[in-house]
């Protein structure tokens, strides 16, 4: 992965030590609040209902087990023994005080870590596929054009006040695990016919208030031309895009009013200007980042198949956990592995000290030290020989975190809602946690196969409830809760946002009328190969329409 | 009825405003408003703490009283009283003196 050099430790260094230093005189009273908080949001620093927050940015979701110790050890010392990975792939404290964040800072800084850019109107951390360098369908790996993109965003001048947030993602394979025509910008990296690597390049998606499908307006850009492009796309939104209404400030409402086409001509404008000019990455450049990121040397084991195979025999629970939870590595002889951040019951994405450093004990033992995070807030071991799944799943049950449930219904992403979000409307993690136990059942969950539930506590949809397969979306109305679902949305290559059945439910009718949708879904499917999203594709809302609310229809 | 709730400046914690403890950690002894001119005071109160600057998000927020207890109206505000409602073991609710989840 990649390595600080003595610019990025120096730069890191340095921002700590203003940011320190902004801290210490606005304990002092030396500076106001509508000083202060520009600045401490500029350095990911939250009030949320019962403390601060803070963000920590994870790169394109990828971290060694010396940085994931660390995560473990931030959250002990400071906070209170847990975090929370989110769907932007990084980790938040909930707890922190404002005098201990300089030390914090600190102690992220020194294992390459920080959490500038998690805030405010500049370009997010770039986001990544997690089965990054091990998928089986990858072209190439999608991270060394992410920390290109992170080196040329970090503290852009010209980029540090847009309109709005502005968020990248890269994927390397045709299977978008990235959700990046969500994004501001999105990537997906191929070869031509000629063998040489460039983009797709899809821009103005986007989720929150108006959600928004990416339109992709180039079907090939060459690697090297990757940050004109982009700067060129950045021109035109940072000279367009509306400053006058927040909800109207996001490149996607820019390039919906100004319709992709015309989008586009105005971004090969600029791009003509800027294509053969000091941004055109020179092929050494590429390839110096790249190999930072160079896999590491999985030396064969093929005494895995036969070790997986007696394993199997011994523990159903195994066989189900491989089977849900491990996928095709690109090495015949190794997988990857989803750690399921889903126990039943608990929060989504929320992990312990001792959870983080046994995690980061494993990587460094089975898993050549890497660790991903998941955009669907789940930890990754992406390089474990099939030979060492076993002893690795047995580490996991000790801590609790081997749910076999990848991909299915009790897999959900959940923002933190009204439990500490100062934006949220409604509770989030508990209607996850309920719906979650009502679905405990492996043998039931399996059953209905395939199914991205997903909720968000807010307009905001840090959850992602517009491309859930199932979304809840959380509001407040006469002063109580309310849930809205959404059905037929997906975050994937064939992206949709998903449409709203109908009236909403109470805190005490959510998890009933999810079931509900469920078993409708169960009725209609054609077989057990037909996806709950295929058959929604295939029948539409009116039968789920028809099971949550004919009942009421007649009584009226 | 309104009372005055922040989050202390250096941590964070949500407090209210009394009369007997200053900014305290829990609602209970919140003081009360009964009408604009006590909300009046103590938004005034709120605008000092703030302008010298113990205090931050300075609100006055609506509450009812139930069986002479502070409730909230808003289940946002019951929420920063009591903590996150998934995790009894943290927030005021956490400690031995709190006033109830929500």
């Amino acid at each position: 992965m990649y390595r600080y050099d003595e610019f990025d430790h120096d730069f890191v260094k340095a921002r700590v030590a203003e940011f320190s230093d902004q801290v210490e005189r606005r304990l002092a009273g030396e500076i106001t609040e509508d000083q202060f908080k520009p600045l401490r949001l500029m350095n990911g620093v939250y009030l949320q209902l019962h403390a601060y927050m803070l963000r920590v940015a994870v790169p394109y979701g990828t971290l060694n087990s010396r940085q994931l110790r660390m995560l473990g050890h931030i959250a002990r010392k400071y906070d209170k023994g847990y975090g929370h990975f989110t769907t932007r792939q990084n980790i938040q404290y909930n707890w922190p005080a404002l005098s201990d964040i300089p030390a914090i800072l600190a102690d992220l800084a020194s294992v390459e870590m920080h959490a500038i850019q998690t805030s405010g109107n500049c370009i997010r951390n770039v986001t990544a596929d997690h089965f990054a360098g091990a998928a089986a369908d990858e072209v190439a790996d999608p991270r060394p054009y992410a920390e290109i993109l992170r080196q040329w965003s970090s503290v852009h001048p010209e980029f540090s006040y847009l309109p709005r947030k502005f968020k990248i993602a890269v994927t390397g394979a045709a299977r978008d695990r990235a959700a990046i025509q969500t994004h501001d910008i999105g990537l997906h990296l191929k070869k031509n016919d000629k063998g040489g690597l460039g983009f797709s390049v899809y821009v103005g998606g986007g989720q929150g208030r108006t959600p928004m499908v990416a339109k992709k307006i180039n079907d090939f850009l060459p690697e090297e031309d990757l940050l004109s492009y982009c700067t060129a796309i950045l021109r035109v939104y940072n000279l367009h895009g509306r400053r006058d209404n927040k909800y109207k400030a996001r490149i996607k409402i820019l390039v919906h009013e100004t319709g992709a086409e015309e989008f586009a001509r105005q971004v090969e404008a600029e791009f003509a200007a800027l294509k053969e000019g000091e941004l055109k990455l020179p092929d050494e450049d590429i390839r110096a980042i790249e190999r930072y990121f160079a896999p590491p040397a999985l030396a064969p084991r093929p005494e895995g198949d036969e070790a997986v195979r007696l394993a199997r025999l011994d523990s159903r629970d195994f066989s189900e956990w491989l089977d849900q939870n491990v996928v095709t590595h690109r090495h015949p002889d190794y997988a990857a592995v989803t750690i399921s951040l889903k126990g039943i019951g608990e929060a989504p994405g929320d992990a312990s000290d001792s959870q983080m450093e046994a995690i980061a004990d494993l990587a460094e033992k089975y898993a050549f030290d890497e660790i991903r995070v998941s955009h669907e807030q789940n930890l990754i071991l992406p390089h474990v020989a099939r030979a060492d799944l076993k002893a690795v799943y047995d580490a996991l049950v000790e801590i609790e975190l081997a749910t076999a449930n990848s991909n299915l219904i009790t897999d959900i992403i959940a923002c933190p809602g009204l439990d500490y979000c100062a934006l949220a409307n409604a509770r989030s993690i508990i209607v996850a946690q309920n719906i979650s136990k009502r679905f405990a059942s492996l043998e039931r969950q399996r059953d209905i196969g395939e199914l991205k539930l997903k909720i968000s506590g807010c307009i905001n949809a840090c959850g992602h409830h517009h491309v859930g397969h199932i979304g809840i979306l959380g509001v407040e109305k006469k002063g109580a809760e309310l849930y809205q679902v959404t059905l037929g949305g997906s975050g994937d290559e064939n992206t949709s946002v998903g449409e709203i059945v109908g009236r909403g439910f109470g805190p005490d009718e959510i998890t009933d009328a999810i079931e509900t949708v469920v078993e409708t879904y169960l009725r209609v499917r054609s077989d057990r190969s037909e996806t709950f999203l295929d058959a929604y594709r295939r029948v539409g809302q009116a039968p789920f329409k028809e099971a949550l609310y004919a009942g009421e229809a007649k009584a009226a | 009825m309104k009372i005055l709730t922040a989050n202390r400046l250096t941590d964070g914690e949500a407090v209210w405003f009394s009369t007997s403890k200053g900014w305290a950690e829990t609602i209970g002894d919140a003081e009360l408003a009964g009408d604009k001119e006590a909300e009046a005071h103590l938004q005034a109160i709120g605008d000092a703490a703030y302008a010298n600057n113990e205090v931050v998000d300075v609100n006055l927020i609506d509450v009812e009283l139930t069986d002479g207890a502070i409730v909230p109206s808003r289940l946002r505000e019951r929420i920063r009283a009591a903590g996150p409602t998934n995790r009894n073991d943290l927030g005021k609710q956490a400690r031995p003196d709190a006033g109830q989840a929500a």
